[in-house]
């Protein structure tokens, strides 16, 4: 079996972040985006991708996190998420990583620590504790799920 | 004639296409004989050819096919085994077969007598004869006459469309074929038969419609980057740049055009199965009915055409169900006993529209609205308030049926919503309309297709939006005076009133969950969802444009403002708005629905009329019936022109007599303080007049009750109008006293 896996990392709020390279298509520099009005709040907009709409979704306020200043400008992180495509902005862009667990050793996905917000343990799968910093590997599908956010109190799937 | 010559058209393409695939399965079947799934496909195909063969009276194609049907069937049901021999055999059909197809494509009959059947059908059956002779004893086979093929047709086969032609006598018959057809024929060799020319093989091809999806999203793509280049170089000086650019806009636009009829396909697909299922329905509830239909090439998108499959047939269950009676009822009722269903369509300003219409019973709205009440679908209060066109409109309602019995034919509670909800998934709308006793009709409007649409681009704030042109009902630009006077606030809701009719506002801001922007002026956009009209109130039109339909992510799919979103000529997202959605959201329906009511209110009671109440004189009130007014029109007093005594205008090309109301009727003719003057265009005896009043005030419908006060030459009397004495204008005096009346 196999023990190694590829990360696309990224901060966000000073969190380091990593979602599956597998699900995700491209990063980009800020794009511009048209704002929908009425949308959830996590919502940032939409963006041109090569003709096709995206939908921006902010990881900072999806997650609960304070507010990116205004003069930053967010990068995106598209993922596949559900036959869609999910633009996620986030603060900055980090290496693509390889965790491997068979030379790492010790390096296994563990459950994310119960005094971790649920508003954030319910978008990841685990988190990687590298030497240097901790990862939190993002589940792209539960991060995109926008609609439920609103009531939900944390009902994972 | 045309309709035969397109069947057998399709009816080559798709043998050809299956005679390529038996020469594979043939030659594969040679190295694995005994595969039970190459011998069922090659059965199929050849049994499919016969079939048609049989419908269309190829009588030599199909006796070839059948002797051949019959060695397959028993090839695959285990009686023979496939050696060389029978391959051999087979092929040699495939080939004859492929000759005879070809002779009819060029003679239109498969009579020509170039082409050797029988010797084939001779090996065939000789070898069908052998295993009769050394078979394991199957009962059948040992009753069969030797010669004969006729009674090993499997079971299954015996629906086959001609099963009554006896093979054993075609292959004799040497068809003592149509001279016509014999002449035509240039008499190749057998060999070059097979290698000439397919024309209408050649002519189509059959392609995988995802293919076509994604050419169709690669146009949207090609033109939302046209008009960018379009945009760019607008107004450039390379002169060579904007000649490409040029170019580049017309193979485009032909492109999409291409592209866009490649997906369309006539509307007689779907009704191609009606007369069946009409005739099937009659027989089963003991109907009489004569199907007609009417436009069957209407096209439309394929995608379209497949969603409207399953409505359209529920529709014309119903209208047999529920409209058409029994030919006992009809007789009885006074109508001629077999009842008539007609099917339409046609193209009506960029949508297609099918309507079904019977002469059945009819629905009546008392029934309707009672088993509405019933199943608790409305409240008594609330149908007491509805039009009856509004009860029609009930019969879409979840859980809503009211066949007095459940056949298994319709009548289930379940339906109607149904066909309302998918023809609405395809951007379409459904009405119903109908008269007691006379019938019913039932339109149905989808757009043609639904990934490019025209719609209009309206700018709110920073952003711009798109309108569906097929919501669209007009323009209305409201400056600041007007506005004070048009729109009034009813309990909080802003309406319109647009010629003398009530039309609710939203404003467009409001929607989006903004202030409501603070402005003299009101841009109204007229829009129309259902049987639901309002006014939107936007910041600013742009214009119309053919915009690329782009579906949203999942996140936004709950948001009723939008149905979707597309990319603008300067690569900006913009979104679609939903208008039905935005109209359910914002509750506007109810006010509609008022408005509706005091339309048809006036439109149908007698005694009230549609007056024009116009300020003439300096401050005086006097009002004409609208339906005498042609138009208003403003000039200036400088395109004034006199001719004798009489004042005139230029206008649409002719000249356009005036006169002057206040001294028509006794008035002091007002000072004007400016250079306009308001004149209402009347049309007496096709001859147009036009009255120059002070300014119109309003468009009122009242009741006009006349009153002898004021009575003189030009007046017919007043009457209080607005709570206020009116004098009611007397046109044909007014136009008769100025000499210019006939």
């Amino acid at each position: 079996m196999d023990h190694s896996a590829q990360y696309c990392t990224f901060w966000v709020d000073g969190l380091f972040f990593g979602v599956a390279v597998s699900e995700v298509q491209e990063v980009l520099r800020y794009q511009q985006l048209t704002a929908v009005p009425a949308a959830p709040e996590a919502i940032q907009g939409l963006i041109n991708l090569r003709g096709q709409i995206v939908t921006a979704l902010d990881l900072r306020c999806r997650l609960g996190l304070a507010a990116r200043p205004a003069d930053a400008l967010p990068m995106n992180v598209i993922v596949r998420s559900r036959g869609e495509v999910v633009s996620l902005l986030v603060d900055d862009i980090g290496d693509v990583i390889t965790v491997d667990t068979t030379t790492g050793g010790g390096l296994e996905l563990e459950p994310a620590p119960a005094n971790v917000p649920s508003i954030v343990q319910d978008v990841l799968v685990g988190v990687i504790p590298l030497p240097d910093a901790i990862l939190l590997v993002l589940d792209a599908d539960r991060a995109a799920d926008v609609t439920a956010v609103p009531e939900t109190t944390g009902g994972t799937a | 004639m045309d309709d035969d010559a397109e069947i057998i058209a399709e009816f080559l393409v798709e043998s050809h296409e299956n005679l390529d695939q038996l020469d594979r399965d043939l030659v594969e079947l040679e190295q694995q004989p005994d595969s039970r799934d190459l011998l069922s496909s090659v059965f199929r195909t050849i049994h499919t050819i016969k079939g048609t063969s049989g419908f269309l009276a190829f009588n030599r194609l199909e006796a070839l096919t059948h002797v051949g049907e019959n060695l397959l069937s028993r090839l695959r049901d285990g009686e023979m085994a496939l050696d060389a021999e029978i391959t051999e055999a087979l092929l040699a059909m495939v080939d004859t077969v492929r000759a005879l197809l070809n002779s009819v494509e060029e003679t239109g009959g498969d009579t020509a007598g170039d082409v050797d059947v029988e010797s084939v059908v001779a090996v065939l059956k000789a070898l069908l004869e052998g295993t009769a002779r050394t078979g394991e004893d199957p009962a059948v086979d040992s009753e069969e006459p030797p010669g004969t093929a006729t009674t090993v047709i499997p079971a299954a086969e015996v629906e086959a469309p001609s099963p009554a032609i006896e093979p054993v006598e075609i292959p004799v018959a040497d068809e003592p074929a149509d001279a016509s057809f014999v002449e035509l024929v240039e008499t190749p060799a057998a060999d070059d038969v097979i290698d000439a020319k397919r024309g209408i093989v050649d002519a189509s091809v059959r392609v995988d419609v995802d293919l076509l999806d994604s050419l169709v999203q690669l146009v949207g793509e090609l033109v939302l980057t046209r008009n960018q280049v379009l945009q760019r170089t607008e107004g450039d000086e390379d002169i060579e740049l904007v000649r490409a650019a040029q170019r580049l806009d017309l193979v485009a636009s032909e492109l999409q055009e291409g592209i866009m009829k490649t997906r369309m396909q006539p509307i007689g697909q779907v009704w191609s199965k009606m007369p069946r299922i009409v005739r099937d329905l009659a027989v089963q509830l003991g109907r009489d009915v004569n199907l007609v239909m009417e436009g069957h090439d209407t096209e439309l998108d394929r995608s379209l055409l497949e969603a409207l499959k399953g409505p359209l047939t529920h529709l014309v269950r119903n209208a047999l169900d529920h409209g058409i009676e029994t030919p006992e009822d009809r007789i009885a009722a006074g109508k001629p006993g077999q009842g008539r269903l007609q099917l339409r369509a046609f193209h009506e300003s960029g949508q297609v529209v099918v309507e079904i219409t019977d002469d059945g019973a009819g629905i009546d709205p008392q029934t309707i609205t009672r088993v509405a009440i019933q199943r608790g679908v409305i409240t008594r209060e609330q149908a007491s308030r509805m039009e009856p066109r509004e009860i029609l409109n009930l019969i879409f309602q979840p859980g809503f049926s009211t066949a007095t019995e459940v056949t298994n034919v319709s009548g289930r509670g379940v339906g109607m919503d149904v066909v309302r909800t998918n023809i609405e998934r395809i951007g379409g709308t459904v009405d119903m309309q109908s008269q007691v006793g006379i019938g019913t009709t039932c339109r149905v409007r989808i757009p043609l297709t639904l990934a490019i649409i025209p719609a209009l681009v309206v700018g709110e704030g920073d952003e711009t939006y798109a309108i569906p042109q097929a919501n669209l009902v007009e323009l209305v630009r409201l400056e600041a005076e007007d506005r004070e006077r048009s729109v009034e606030v009813l309990a909080g809701a802003p309406l319109l009133r647009l010629r003398g009719h009530l039309l609710p506002l939203v404003s467009l801001a409001e929607v989006l969950g903004r202030e409501r922007p603070e402005s003299d002026a009101l841009t109204v956009v007229v829009v129309q969802a259902d049987d639901l009209r309002f006014g939107l109130c936007v910041d600013v039109v742009h214009d119309t444009q053919e915009i690329v339909v782009k579906p949203i992510g999942r996140q936004l799919k709950t948001l009723p403002t939008y149905a979707g979103a597309t990319i603008m000529g300067d690569g900006r997202v913009a979104l679609i708005l939903d208008i039905p959605g935005i109209a359910h959201s914002r509750d506007v329906g109810q006010h509609v629905a008022n408005a509706a009511r005091t339309e048809t209110r006036a439109a149908e009671s007698e005694d009230t009329t549609a007056l024009l109440v116009l300020e003439v004189g300096g401050g005086r009130r006097a009002a004409m019936p609208l339906r005498d007014v042609s138009r208003l029109e403003e000039f200036s007093i400088s395109k004034i022109e006199r001719s004798g005594g009489a004042e005139a205008v230029q206008y649409r090309e002719g000249i356009l007599p005036l006169v002057r109301l206040a001294p028509a009727i006794g008035l002091v003719e007002s000072v004007r303080e400016d250079d306009q003057v308001s004149v209402v265009v009347h049309e007496s005896e096709s001859r147009l007049v036009g009255i120059v009043i002070d300014r119109v005030l309003d468009v009122v419908d009242a009741t006009v009750v006349r009153s002898e006060v004021g009575r003189r030459s030009g007046v017919l009397g007043s009457a209080v109008i607005q709570d206020r004495v009116t004098d009611l204008v007397d046109l044909d005096a007014v136009v008769s006293l100025s000499g210019l009346g006939a």
